[in-house]
């Protein structure tokens, strides 16, 4: 099977998490939606790491995992802050970085 | 049509799927679960494409720990917060919609007119099989990734657990304060040494709720939790707000309201008989207003 089929599913995948980055207010559907960015890039390590013959594609891929989860971990953290302050998890309420 | 291609036929447009209810669904709740959707497609994805321990670590993290991460998330926060409609920046969502085209489109064009060669088979991708062949690599070429990894991964929790943890009020009182103030009290007021009493004692019931009754009958407020006491308060003020009554002191002191309204109608009864009216008093109208409270108090 051709890997370019693989390599636009993720294109698609990641224009989608972009567009839920610019359109959706929640900042934890904006964060999801960052995940899913990040997906859709691993899926092209993982690709390319096939059709080059080598595995550092799914080392990379491996690694952008463990970095997303502490991404998610302090980024949950601090949109809990946020909340715990504004009552609130809209990104538009959170204009300012101060109260 | 291969297996591979068959998977990917099947999956692809799950995923892409996945995607789409991630970003149009009005609820924080119905996005993640859309989320999972995706991520678990791509876990099949790198399974097929001979990266079995990616597809594995893929479910376990992603769908299993980030994914519920984000549920507990999303039930503090709060379930039914859905996004306002309300466009903050004039024309945002367009130019937004418009830039995205624009991506994927440059992508999928790049992707189109790249070459892209021809995918090998998994024994020479990872001639020791997936795991072990990863391994190596990990451990070789990139131990100093995989060392700075962990430094992140332990300054990500240190500084999650920091930024998460709630300041205290007060300072915290120690056991030998708390025995100064029931033994050596600064007042000389020796009643609370023997302790609090205990919610429910020679009340109907013995549920945390009910407090104790003194010796006079009257509830005591000392044997209640200091939350339940105000939230009585709070649903004191609904009450008055004209919303129906939580009431947790007065539920148990029928029996006394009971006695005292017999005892009401009985020395009712001998006034009436002493003015020499005509026609007894019903002892049951007497009672009517200590039904009444009781009822109150149970709603």
């Amino acid at each position: 099977m051709n890997p370019s089929n693989y390599l636009v599913l993720s294109a698609v995948l990641f224009s989608i998490g972009a567009v839920g980055v610019l359109l959706r207010r929640n900042a934890l559907v904006v964060f999801m939606c960052v995940e899913l960015m990040l997906n859709a890039s691993n899926l092209a390590f993982v690709t390319f790491a096939r059709t080059t013959g080598t595995l550092d594609g799914q080392v990379t891929a491996f690694f952008v995992m463990v970095v997303a989860a502490a991404e998610v971990v302090v980024g949950l953290a601090i949109i809990m802050m946020i909340y715990r302050s504004r009552r609130s998890a809209s990104v538009d309420d959170a204009s300012l970085l101060r109260l | 049509m291969s297996g591979e291609a068959w998977t990917f036929w099947i999956v692809a447009p799950l995923t892409v799927l996945g995607g789409l209810g991630l970003v149009l669904s009005r609820k924080a709740v119905h996005s993640a679960l859309w989320l999972a959707v995706t991520m678990i497609g791509l876990a099949v994805l790198y399974i097929a494409q001979d990266a079995p321990f990616l597809g594995v670590v893929q479910v376990i993290v992603y769908t299993g720990a980030v994914m519920m991460l984000f549920l507990f998330v999303i039930m503090l926060v709060g379930v039914d917060a859905s996004d306002s409609l309300v466009e903050t920046l004039k024309g945002q969502r367009v130019a937004a919609l418009l830039a995205a085209a624009g991506l994927a489109f440059v992508l999928v064009a790049a992707i189109a007119r790249a070459t892209v060669g021809q995918p090998v088979g998994a024994e020479v991708l990872a001639p020791l099989g997936n795991v072990e062949s990863l391994a190596e690599l990990i451990f070789s070429d990139y131990v100093f990734a995989f060392m700075v990894t962990s430094a992140l991964l332990i300054t990500a929790a240190v500084g999650a657990l920091v930024l998460t943890l709630a300041p205290k009020v007060a300072p915290r009182r120690s056991q030998r304060e708390q025995a100064t103030q029931r033994f050596r009290p600064a007042d000389g007021d020796f009643s609370m040494a023997a302790g609090l009493p205990a919610p429910g004692v020679l009340a109907r019931h013995n549920a945390v709720g009910t407090p104790a009754l003194l010796p006079d009958g009257t509830p005591s407020d000392l044997s209640l939790s200091r939350v339940l006491l105000a939230r009585e308060t709070l649903a004191e003020a609904a009450a008055t707000a004209g919303e129906p009554t939580v009431a947790v002191l007065t539920a148990d002191a029928d029996a006394g309201a009971e006695n005292a309204g017999a005892e009401d109608a009985r020395s009712a009864d001998a006034g009436a008989a002493d003015a020499g009216q005509v026609g007894p008093v019903d002892p049951a109208v007497s009672a009517e207003p200590a039904a009444g409270q009781r009822g109150e108090g149970r709603s």
